[in-house]
């Protein structure tokens, strides 16, 4: 029975993960309806902003955190407006193939020798590991910590998008563009704001997941990019606690598959996992089903 | 007739071209590459370009088709032609067919949901390819296959894409083309106007899958290896890449496109040079970056080639604007 | 329309361009042919320089161009013109590539690849064009016989998966003393699944239980699954054939999640990047130490360390063996003909880094093994074994 509970600890702390990656992707994705494919290569690109802040120019962990989340957010934004925002009123597929462009960039100028470098470099962590016991199983102090920054971040943007007047503007715009605009919103900014907060978040994780599995490489972001991708449709694409909880169940399927099924058939379980629940639930587990417009 | 009489010359160029040895392997590989290529992504033009079917899971049934058919031809051809051309078919109804399995249930999905599902079934298919050898010793599981004969050369190629292209143009200016065309501009609205959409999507898909498996197989029969990861999703991508630069809804758009993406990246070796190899996928994602935003509805937008444009509806409609789609 | 069917006469223009520019190559060598006064020959190299695995490729180079540069680019008179070519670890790519060096480059001989996944079928264009290649790094058998053909004109530098897995599992029980062991594989790497299923098959077979079998994909980070299930096992040996980076990673989780087993692994831990911290008393199989006193060893660490700034990793010192092999044999042979470079390279007898090479009837070389520890930051000699 502990064995049990120590895999389902070890599904949350990847589900949190996940779940880092997949608030970002889901609020992109609510406000401009875009697939974000270089939302992934972004948490890389924070990972390494992370690490290189708290080891190379020696900042304080938290310190280290928050310089990578603001430069991602530079990152993003100049993304947004050098890649996408061209395409505000083009087709919506050609924003996505500007965004796997966009991936593929990041991935391959990030990997050469002048910029982070190609190899795979092991990571110090900022603290030791210890791990306690809980009803005899397994905890480690860094899936508390991993926890407790993806609940406080998933409030916080729950309080923005519900309590602020930019959290107000976002809904409006994700609602509908043109009467967001007609009622003084200034769309424009609006969206940059959501790239800026989308990327700082995909920075946290990036830097979270570096100290979780201490190590980074330029091309880290493609994996759990579409894992958290694919945790955020699970939920109901572009509702903020959809990909909370559709990342969480990724987290215990990925887990519990391999634990109890096959390592080596993990992907295929999860995935038929997946396809099932879309069938059932076509917009994902909290999405509603919109009414078909005639 | 300009299309045959096109067709014909390119043949006649290439063929005097490298009897005069003034095309040499490689480039006659990338020519097959680039046609194979072509055939995959016009079955994905039919899926997503046509029928509005957001499809990430191309790569599995291109896949499905190198295996079967390569199989077949490993065990049973042996480089027998007649074997090679079942195999052929062999591959592209086993994409099918499967296709029709996925594609019944998975097709009720709408735009991006279908995409993550497809995405998904992608990649079970690539799991299974990793683990095919439990089963089937003779795919080598993880670590590839080999021993398929090097049947298909330009000739096969060439002629099995001018054929696809045939019935490609034949079904999209078909009833069926003009119901696909229909479902993807607004599905509700086709169905209201009496279309059995399920039929047509489905039709769309085991079609296009059907394509991607044919040209599996002449990949298997041209190339010395087929291994999983020659299928797996940033494959998927690249066919997504093809027919949306190609522009949606039109057929010889990913036609031109695919043989110019896969020049490019080829190409890029000879520009780049020994000194800035690192630079190759740099520079292709700029490329992309910058003509999608030069031309957001894709290279052709939509539009068709006129010389394969049937000429009943090749007379102007409207003020000189042609049915095909616009390609949102 | 018009425009359409512009753009449509500009893809095929830029197409036939580039088709022409990549012929109008050949006329060019043809002049630097009938000067006499430097002879050149071409030496390719196929390693994936960009892609997630370019610092593979990057080492791969780096071993290739220093052995080439410690020849003065000379051999046997002619000077070395050596050309890079990418597969970015794809196997469509590496036909493509290895086509272009055999056919349109017309290089002599090929250095490459480093995945058997592009091994394999560079083998067989090398083999259709009677142009000598030698994989550094490819373990898998089939690279130089398939199905029961041997490829002629290919060779290796590395073993093949069954020695070192071999070796791996014998030293395991014989000087270990392990009763159980686990084993943890990427099932897409053939380099991995090629050495877990032979050290499981030979454990087995001198009697130990295989007590865990679980497998991951190449791009996981989190192994807490699997692990915490092998934790449960209490295995005596935790093997973990991957390369350096993923069993630094795997060796981390495994201690976290209270596994005491022995770390054993093969040649893809000699790197300098392994993170010896974790892997400390670990056990692998490779081709050399660098604790080696003999000349050949010390030279190459000496040089590799002035020129890049590292010590070398099992890439770089195989590609570097490799290419010296391969220098070897042109030189014996001369530089005209490739079937002469075939033969001499067959009958080579030398004195490489990793030890005393000649080739089996095969092309695999016939070398001693080493097997190191991980101790104290550094790797520490434990013993030789001869095939």
């Amino acid at each position: 029975m502990t064995v049990v509970l120590e895999q389902i600890f070890n599904g949350f702390q990847l589900g949190f993960v996940y779940a880092l990656i997949a608030l970002g992707y889901t609020m992109v994705y609510g406000i401009i309806r875009l697939i974000n494919f270089a939302h992934g290569d972004v948490f890389m690109v924070g990972a390494f902003l992370g690490v290189f802040g708290y080891t190379s120019w020696r900042l304080p962990f938290p310190l280290a955190i928050l310089v990578s989340m603001v430069m991602c957010a530079v990152l993003g934004v100049t993304i947004e407006r050098a890649a996408y925002r061209p395409l505000r009123y083009a087709p919506r597929i050609a924003a996505l193939i500007s965004a796997i462009g966009v991936s593929l960039f990041l991935e391959y100028f990030c990997s050469l020798k002048f910029v982070f470098g190609p190899n795979y470099r092991v990571v110090d962590r900022p603290f030791a590991v210890t791990s306690f016991r809980v009803a005899g199983a397994n905890v480690s102090n860094i899936q508390v910590i991993v926890a407790v920054v993806v609940v406080v971040l998933l409030a916080l943007l729950q309080y923005m998008l519900f309590h602020t007047k930019i959290g107000k503007a976002m809904r409006a715009v994700s609602q509908d563009h043109d009467a967001a605009r007609l009622m003084g919103i200034n769309v424009d900014n609006v969206i940059s704001a959501t790239f800026a907060i989308g990327s700082a978040l995909a920075a946290a994780g990036g830097v979270l997941y570096a100290v979780a599995y201490p190590q980074i490489w330029p091309f880290l972001g493609i994996m759990p990019g579409l894992k958290a991708f694919t945790a955020a449709v699970l939920g109901g694409i572009g509702i903020v606690p959809g990909a909370f909880l559709g990342a969480l169940i990724m987290g215990q399927v990925d887990v519990l598959s391999a634990a109890f099924i096959s390592s080596q058939f993990r992907d295929a379980v999860g995935f038929s996992i997946l396809i099932l629940v879309l069938l059932v639930r076509p917009t994902g587990l909290l999405g509603s089903r919109q009414p078909e417009k005639v | 007739m300009v299309f045959p009489a096109a067709a014909a010359a390119f043949y006649v160029v290439v063929r005097a071209l490298t009897g005069a040895g003034l095309i040499n392997d490689y480039w006659r590989l990338i020519l097959d590459q680039s046609l194979i290529i072509a055939v995959a992504s016009l079955g994905l033009s039919l899926i997503y370009g046509f029928c509005g079917q957001f499809s990430l899971g191309h790569a599995a049934f291109y896949g499905l088709g190198a295996y079967t058919a390569g199989l077949i031809g490993k065990l049973y051809g042996h480089g027998n032609l007649a074997w090679f051309a079942a195999s052929l078919v062999a591959g592209a109804l086993v994409a099918g067919f499967v296709a029709l399995l996925v594609g019944l249930p998975i097709l009720r999905l709408r735009s991006d949901y279908l995409g993550i599902a497809t995405l998904g079934f992608g990649i079970i298919v690539k799991v299974l390819m990793d683990n095919s050898n439990k089963l089937i010793p003779a795919t080598g599981g993880a670590t590839g296959m080999t021993g398929t004969p090097r049947v298909a050369d330009f000739t096969w190629i060439f002629i099995t894409t001018v054929l696809v292209i045939l019935l490609v143009r034949n079904f999209v200016y078909s009833r069926y083309g003009r119901a696909w065309v229909a479902i993807r501009e607004d599905e509700v609205a086709a169905d209201a106007m009496g279309a059995n959409t399920t039929l047509y999507k489905t039709l769309a898909f085991v079609l296009g899958c059907g394509l991607a498996g044919l040209a599996g197989g002449l990949y298997a029969h041209r190339y010395p290896f087929v291994h999983p990861s020659s299928f797996d999703f940033l494959k998927s991508i690249d066919f997504l890449i093809v027919v949306v630069l190609g522009g949606l809804g039109s057929f010889t758009g990913t036609v031109a496109t695919a043989i110019g993406w896969v020049f490019l990246l080829e190409g890029l070796r000879g520009v780049l040079g020994q000194a800035f190899v690192d630079w190759r996928g740099v520079v292709y994602a700029l490329i992309l970056v910058v003509t999608i935003i030069l031309r957001p509805r894709g290279l052709l937008g939509g539009r068709e080639w006129s010389a394969l444009v049937p000429r009943v509806l090749a007379v102007p409609v409207g003020k000189g604007e042609r049915r095909g789609g616009t390609g949102s | 329309m018009k425009r359409g069917t512009a753009v449509v006469w500009a893809l095929l223009l830029v197409a036939s361009l580039v088709l022409t520019s990549g012929c109008a190559k050949k006329p060019a060598e043809q002049p630097g042919a009938q000067q006499p006064q430097e002879k050149i020959i071409k030496i390719g190299m196929i390693a994936p320089l960009t892609g997630d695995v370019k610092t593979f490729g990057e080492s791969t180079k780096n071993g290739f161009l220093l052995a080439l540069e410690e020849t003065g680019n000379q051999v046997a008179g002619y000077k070395i013109e050596p050309v890079m070519g990418d597969d970015r670890n794809d196997p469509t790519e590496a036909v493509n590539v290895a086509t272009k060096l055999c056919t349109q480059d017309k290089v002599k001989a090929i250095v490459g690849s480093v995945a058997s996944k592009c091994s394999i079928p560079v083998s067989e264009v090398c083999e259709a064009n009677k142009v000598v290649q030698i994989s550094p790094t490819s373990t898998n058998p089939r690279v130089t016989v398939d199905l029961g053909r041997r490829k002629t004109y290919v060779f290796r530098a590395c073993f093949i998966d069954p020695f070192q897995g071999k070796v791996g599992a014998k030293f395991a029980l014989d000087t270990l003393k392990a009763k159980t062991a686990a084993v943890l594989f990427d099932q897409g790497n053939d380099y991995v699944i090629g050495l877990a299923n032979f050290f499981k098959d030979a454990f087995t077979a001198g009697g130990g239980k295989i007590v865990a079998w679980e497998a991951y994909t190449k791009d996981d980070a989190d192994f807490s699954a699997v692990l915490t299930k092998i934790a449960q096992k209490k295995p005596d040996i935790l093997y973990l054939p991957d390369y350096y980076n993923k069993v630094s990673l795997i060796g981390k989780q495994a201690r976290e999640k209270g596994i005491k087993a022995t770390f054993m692994g093969g040649d893809g831990w000699d790197s300098s990047e392994l993170d010896f911290a974790t892997m400390e008393g670990g056990y692998f199989t490779n081709h050399y130490s660098a604790e080696d006193p003999r000349p050949e060893v010390k030279a190459w660490v000496d040089k590799y360390q002035k020129k890049y700034g590292s010590t070398p990793d099992a890439l770089a010192t195989l590609a570097y063996d490799a290419t010296k092999l391969l220098l070897k044999a042109i030189e014996n042979a001369g530089p005209d003909d490739s079937t002469k470079i075939r033969d001499a390279m067959q009958k080579l007898q030398m004195d490489t880094v990793s030890g005393k090479i000649s080739f089996d009837e095969n092309g695999d070389p016939i070398k001693p093994a080493v097997i190191l520890q991980v101790s104290g930051g550094k790797q520490k000699y434990i013993a030789t074994v001869t095939p």
